[in-house]
């Protein structure tokens, strides 16, 4: 096959990059370091156009096992390649992105002294994110999957002397394992009813799985396949962020700016959307699991998006905006419009590589200033970075002809399609939550951009535009976020010939009823523009400009009008509380337990010291016997003696 | 009429005087080694008597060995005794109870 070389070259130069500047960083120095990295991810971006033009193309797929890692008893565990138009697509973003973020990082890091091991932690990110998305198997998956949370922990806590970029670290490594745990169950329940790993031997078996049912406690019954599916979702929760497991996503915003660009956008959280969409035979066999799929994700497209309203520092917006993202994609997927979620997982790796990007440089211009209180008028010094997150923002916003505005206005449509129960609660969060994103984006950006100046005079006067690697990403991604809604729409999502091979729904695609009536990229935006939520959309940026910008005192009145909401958003409905009362508290208070009273009482009093201090009794009264006297041993030598006569004669 | 019974309840006599002496006695290694001496001889005389009830000589020629193995047996314990007396000054059974454990 002709397309497996270019595939291979795309994804282990990034590993190779990683292995270069992680092994002989120190020999290699600063610039080679990050210029070997950089170049071997060019070469990966390439590679994977080479893969994807033809495969988007002539919507071919191609699947092949290059080696077996392990057989144990009829289990085989290979390493192989799974390629078809929608890895296609990952790829490119995922390859396209991290490349731009290596270029950006150059510059962001410049006096960082752990430049070396930066670049090595971005590419083996990247090298764990590919090897992902074209597993052809779910144990190539899971390697992916688990090798994204690892290096996802590294970088997170890239800062480690930092007290809470390291525990921002842990809280998402450990909130990633809660997921995992329910993705390997997911996975073990699928390997023990097919008896395979392979995605095509487990999809030939979708239709049996589904029939099969079983109890998991006495009296219950669920059929295999749905039990298999909600766990691999857990799994989903877990690395992209959805209700309750989004927890860690705000306190990975200790990372390196870079780094928050490249786990929101290209890598880590769009693995659970890329993995719902990849095993979307399984999922669209079940309905309730899609049910689930879908309300969890409205409801965090909704409700994770309201978190943003109070939020101060400039990263976390944005980060909150993410999850809502990662909801919309996710309430996609459940209503069965796969496309339509991978669509906005392209356009979102866009526009939010661009936000976190723009963010990153006015954090660097103000001397790692986050807080938006203390920012204020830099379209003045930044005019650059300005224009670059106006684009960001009216992307996000979904306002035409952004790219967000193709992929979120199908998303609603879909949903508003679509039978499942609990459709409609989804699509009223979907559509609300259009309006939450254009307000607290624009919020972020008036209060950072426009309004009165707010920091110092001393900071005003090292105040300037970044340098040329930091502006050169920001401006491709501006081309992208503004463009690529509009190009990929037609050729990608309703264009009837490209096979999106996921598409065997036991229902009609939503997306596939769509295309019937489109008419064109033109005709399409000019309909969508009068529906409602474009137009809730460009509300949300008036209300943005009217509160922060005209009245100020708005958020006066809302803090003391609605003094429960605030609180509940401030306190982010109590999620922080609970894990910290019930998971924090709850194993401290388990682990003292068993430290003082299993370990030290029982372990090592009783049993360990206890037979120690057995024997010491115990000898203390035999040695009583031993009194060193001849006479004693006289007699008890006599006695032994007539004893044996008795008894043997 | 002296019989055999006479012999062998002198013989068990001698042996648990001697008995007693070896268990009783709380003051001299001497006269505990004379109490395995006098064991030693109730023993012999049991052979003795045996012989000649049995009219055979291997009686008493296992008497001659045991008494050739008691002599020597009491030269060496002497010169134990002896050495034990140099190094310590006393001889008493009660002193002596170094491997008490």
């Amino acid at each position: 096959m002709l397309l497996l070389p270019p595939l291979l070259l795309a994804v282990f130069s990034p590993l190779l990059g990683a292995l270069l500047a992680g092994i002989g960083g120190k020999r290699l120095g600063r610039v080679r370091a990050h210029f070997v990295t950089i170049t071997l991810m060019g070469v990966s971006f390439f590679a994977a156009l080479c893969v994807a033009v033809p495969v988007l193309q002539q919507g071919l797929s191609f699947d092949e096992t290059l080696y077996t890692w392990a057989l144990s008893g009829h289990f085989e565990f290979d390493v192989g390649f799974f390629v078809d138009p929608l890895v296609a697509v990952m790829l490119l973003v995922v390859t396209g992105v991290s490349w731009l973020v290596h270029i950006y990082s150059v510059g962001y890091m410049a006096d960082d002294p752990s430049h070396e091991r930066f670049f090595c932690y971005m590419s083996a990110f990247t090298f764990a994110m590919l090897m992902l998305v074209t597993a052809d198997n779910f144990f190539q998956l899971f390697f992916g999957w688990e090798g994204v949370g690892l290096v996802s922990y590294l970088l997170i806590g890239f800062w480690f002397q930092k007290a809470s970029a390291a525990s921002g670290s842990l809280k998402a490594f450990i909130v990633n394992r809660v997921g995992d745990a329910g993705f390997i169950l997911g996975i073990a329940a699928l390997l023990d009813a097919t008896g395979s790993l392979d995605y095509q031997t487990v999809f030939a078996h979708a239709t049996q799985l589904a029939q099969t049912t079983i109890s998991i406690w006495p009296g219950s019954s669920c059929s295999e396949l749905t039990l298999a599916c909600i766990l691999l979702f857990i799994g989903a929760m877990g690395k992209s962020a959805q209700i309750p497991l989004h927890v860690w996503l705000p306190e990975s915003m200790e990372g390196p700016t870079p780094i928050s660009a490249l786990i929101h956008a290209a890598t880590m959280v769009t693995a659970g959307v890329f993995m719902v969409a990849r095993l979307s035979p399984l999922f669209s066999l079940s309905p309730v699991a899609l049910s689930v799929v879908l309300v969890v994700g409205s409801t965090g497209a909704l409700f994770l998006g309201l978190l943003a309203f109070v939020e101060n520092d400039i990263k976390r917006v944005i980060a909150y905006s993410t999850m809502s993202q990662l909801g919309y994609m996710m309430a996609a997927d459940g209503a069965g419009a796969y496309a339509a979620g991978i669509f906005h997982l392209m356009t979102h790796a866009g526009f939010k590589a661009l936000l976190f990007l723009s963010a990153g440089s006015v954090i660097v211009a103000l001397h790692h200033e986050q807080d938006l209180r203390r920012m204020g008028n830099l379209k003045k010094y930044l005019p650059v970075t300005c224009v670059c997150f106006l684009v960001g923002a009216l992307a996000l916003s979904a306002i035409p002809p952004f790219a967000g505005f193709y992929s979120k206005d199908l998303i609603i449509d879909a949903v508003a399609e679509s039978p499942l129960p609990g459709a409609s609660y989804a699509y009223l969060c979907l559509l609300l939550g259009a309006f939450v994103t254009a307000y607290y984006i624009f919020r972020a950006y008036f209060m950072a951009f426009h309004t009165k100046e707010r920091f110092g005079e001393e900071t005003k006067a090292h105040l300037h535009e970044t340098a040329w690697s930091m502006r050169l990403p920001l401006v491709v991604l501006s081309i992208v976020s503004m463009g690529a809604g509009m190009w990929a729409m037609g050729p990608l999502v309703m264009n009837p010939q490209t096979v999106w091979s996921f598409s065997q729904s036991a229902w009609a695609d939503p997306i596939a009823v769509m295309r019937t009536t489109y008419a064109g990229v033109w005709v399409w935006t000019r309909d969508s523009m009068h529906h409602l939520p474009c137009l809730l959309s460009v509300l949300g940026i008036v209300c943005a400009w009217l509160s922060v910008c005209v009245i100020p005192r708005v958020r006066d009145y809302f803090v003391h009008g609605l003094p429960w909401m605030h609180r509940a958003l401030q306190k982010q409905y109590g999620f922080e509380v609970l894990n910290q009362v019930v998971f924090v508290r709850g194993v401290q208070k388990a682990s003292d337990f068993f430290y003082h009273v299993t370990d030290l009482k029982w372990i090592d009093h009783t049993v360990v010291n206890g037979i120690g201090r057995g024997f010491v009794r115990l000898s203390g009264w035999v040695r009583r016997w031993q009194t060193g006297y001849l006479y004693h041993y006289a007699l008890v030598m006599i006695v032994g003696l007539l004893v044996l006569l008795v008894v043997f004669v | 009429m002296i019989t055999l019974s006479h012999y062998l309840v002198l013989g068990g006599i001698l042996f648990g005087l001697s008995f007693v002496g070896l268990i009783i006695n709380r003051k001299n290694i001497i006269v505990l080694l004379m109490c395995v001496e006098l064991m030693l001889l109730a023993v012999n005389m049991n052979f003795v008597a045996f012989s000649s009830y049995l009219n055979l000589l291997r009686g008493q020629v296992f008497v001659f060995f045991v008494l050739t193995v008691a002599a020597v047996e009491s030269a060496i314990g002497l010169a134990i005794l002896v050495l034990l007396y140099r190094q310590r000054g006393s001889i008493h059974v009660d002193d002596m109870n170094t491997l008490k454990g």
